[in-house]
This record gives structure tokens, C-alpha cells and sequence, in this order.
């Protein structure tokens, strides 16, 4: 008799996502376990408690959390969605535009510098409005659009002063005047699932910042580009986000790895949750 | 269904049917982020605050 599979799903905050995500493992009879970040540890002399899953599913809302978990997890020999290093790539920008600049892929113009003299050196190349983003954050936090000497001086002094060390690694970015939208693409494995345009009239478009979604029809344009940049990350369960550039057309924006689709499931009315669970179920059997 | 109190401003919460261990609810009244921690008998408490590696 064959034996059957079991999955976990590691886990922060059980969001709309992750009840979608629980209860199609549910409707399909998956034996499976929760895992909050929270309350789990990794003893690294005795694996075997993490060895009994065929796969485990990454869905930490904590970065750092979900990260050293996969890196932990991929040592142990257990299968992972996404692995470790799908979520070292896209889970920091400067890899994710290195991987994309590696593979030719378009992307918006990036500099990156490591005190604030170089960093203003670079934004004054760059010519403003420019803008600075974390190299590793979510939801549109802290990032700044910076029109001007005096601003730029400003925010890469209190960067310096008041961020974290990781805030002096200074990722500039040039700023695109977008249609009041970007793209947000889901990709699983080789095929895009479903793709949003996500609008706001604010410059940050994300719907965690009050964006709203629309479908966007999915073009042979924006599937080849969204397939080539999950591929130059690793691929998996990914989420592709488009820009339209006035000048050079779609581009790149960044990639996500643990993806939020509460707009886009019930927008597209594609079972995005089962997908996930769909995929996983194969990694584990490739196991 | 059960009824909880927000430990932030003691307003009664009615926990909505299917409503999991590890899920945010925000309380009507003052509008804190609340954590269910347990189902039998419902717990829950004030949730975590964002942190700055969080996101998808």
C-alpha cells in the first residue's frame, strides 16, 4: 500500500489566505499538521521530528521566520514551497535585481551603495525624483520618493542614524511615472495562474496601502516576462509584479514568495489556495 | 458563537462561525488588533505588533 503523505504548513497569523489554504487541504482528505512559527524549534541533532513531513509549506508573515525555517528545513532534506533559496532571492530586493540583472531580465534602473555620501553620489547621477526602498520589507513600508538634494540628505541621514544596519544598505531606484497601476501576476510552477492590475493614486500601488484590483488580461507579453523572472528566481509559488514604463514598456518590479491573494481569488475566481496545495502535494511526491 | 471581551476597552466581541485558533479580529469598538488564541474556552488577546520582516 502506498504510503500517504504529510504536509505542514508553517505559519504566523492565520489570515484569510491561510483558512483557504487549511481548508483545501481539508477538502481533499491531505493529512497535515499546523506549524506556527511562534511555538516551534529546530533541535539540529535530531531532525527526525521535521523529517516525517513529505513537504512542508511556507506561509510565515516574518521573513527572517520563514527564511532560516527553509534554510533549517532544506538541510534537514525536507521539501519546501517555496525553498530556501527562492526566499533568499525574493525576499531582498538587491538579490532579486541581481538574479534579474544576471538573466537580462527588464527591470526598473537600480544603484546600490553602502554609506550615505555614496548613496547621494548615486542619487545625483540618477538625476529626481528618485526613490529608496528597504532591501528587505513588504506591504509599501518605508519606502521614500525623493524629489530633491535637501530630501535625499535627509532620509539617508535618518536611515543611517535611526534604521537597523540593514537600512544603510541603500537601494535606490529610479522613479517611474506608472499609469496609476502595476501588475501583479501568480505564477505556480511553469504556468500563470491569474494576473490584477492593481490601481492607486498614490505612486505605491500596493493593496495592502489601499490599492484596488481589477483583472488584467493575461498577454503573451506578460507571460513571458512574468515566466522568465520566476524562473531566474528558482520559481515555485510565486507572485510576479509588473510595471508598465512609459519609455521601456513592462518591467520587473520585485517578486514575492509567501503571496497575499485575498483581492485576487475571489477577483479571479481561480482557487488560487488549492493551486498552492495542488503544487505542494507534487513536491512532496517528487520526494 | 461565543463572546469574548477586547482586553483593550472591554467592549463584548461576537466570534464569527469557523473562527480559527491564530486569526486577527479587530474589535468593533476601539479598533485594536485582536489574536484568537484558544477556541474551548475562546481566548484572546492583544495581537502582536507588525515587524519590519513582515510581508508576503
Amino acid at each position: 500500500m502506498q504510503r500517504r503523505l504529510k504536509i505542514g504548513v508553517l505559519y504566523s497569523r492565520v489570515r484569510v489566505e491561510e483558512k483557504w489554504i487549511f481548508g483545501a487541504m481539508e477538502k481533499r482528505g491531505i493529512d497535515y499538521d499546523r506549524l506556527d512559527d511562534r511555538a516551534i524549534h529546530f533541535d539540529l541533532n535530531n531532525p527526525a521530528p521535521w523529517q516525517q513531513y513529505d513537504a512542508v509549506l511556507e506561509r510565515s508573515i516574518s521573513y527572517n521566520s520563514g527564511l532560516y525555517a527553509l534554510r533549517l528545513l532544506n538541510a534537514f532534506g525536507v521539501p519546501t514551497v517555496n525553498t530556501a533559496e527562492v526566499a533568499e532571492i525574493c525576499g531582498d530586493k538587491l538579490m532579486t535585481s541581481a538574479a534579474l540583472a544576471r538573466d537580462g531580465i527588464p527591470q526598473p534602473h537600480n544603484a546600490t551603495a553602502f554609506t550615505p555620501e555614496a548613496a547621494l553620489e548615486a542619487i545625483e547621477a540618477f538625476g529626481y525624483p528618485v526613490v529608496l526602498k528597504p532591501v528587505v520589507g513588504s506591504w509599501g513600508r518605508l519606502l521614500a520618493k525623493v524629489n530633491d538634494r535637501d530630501a535625499a540628505e535627509a532620509v539617508l541621514e535618518h536611515k543611517a542614524t535611526l534604521g537597523s544596519v540593514q537600512h544603510s544598505v541603500f537601494y535606490i531606484q529610479e522613479y517611474i511615472a506608472k499609469p496609476g497601476r502595476d501588475i501583479r501576476v501568480v505564477l505556480i510552477g511553469e504556468r500563470v495562474l491569474t494576473a490584477m492590475y492593481r490601481k492607486s493614486e498614490h505612486w505605491i500601488t500596493n493593496t495592502a496601502r489601499g490599492g484596488e484590483g481589477e483583472l488584467c488580461p493575461i498577454t503573451p507579453e506578460i507571460e513571458d516576462l512574468s515566466l522568465r523572472a520566476a524562473k531566474s528566481v528558482g520559481g515555485g509559488v510565486l507572485a510576479v509584479d509588473l510595471v508598465e514604463h512609459p519609455e521601456r514598456g513592462l518591467i520587473v518590479n520585485e517578486i514575492n514568495h509567501t503571496m497575499e491573494f485575498h483581492t485576487m481569488q475571489p477577483l479571479s475566481s481561480i482557487d488560487i489556495a488549492g493551486e498552492i496545495v495542488e503544487y505542494t502535494m507534487s513536491v512532496a511526491k517528487e520526494r | 458563537m461565543s463572546t469574548v471581551t477586547c482586553p483593550e476597552c472591554e467592549a463584548q466581541i461576537e466570534l464569527a462561525a469557523g473562527t480559527e485558533v491564530g486569526e486577527i479580529i479587530v474589535c468593533s469598538d476601539c479598533g485594536v488588533d485582536l489574536e484568537v488564541t484558544a477556541l474551548d474556552p475562546t481566548a484572546i488577546q492583544i495581537a502582536p505588533m507588525e515587524q519590519e520582516d513582515w510581508g508576503e
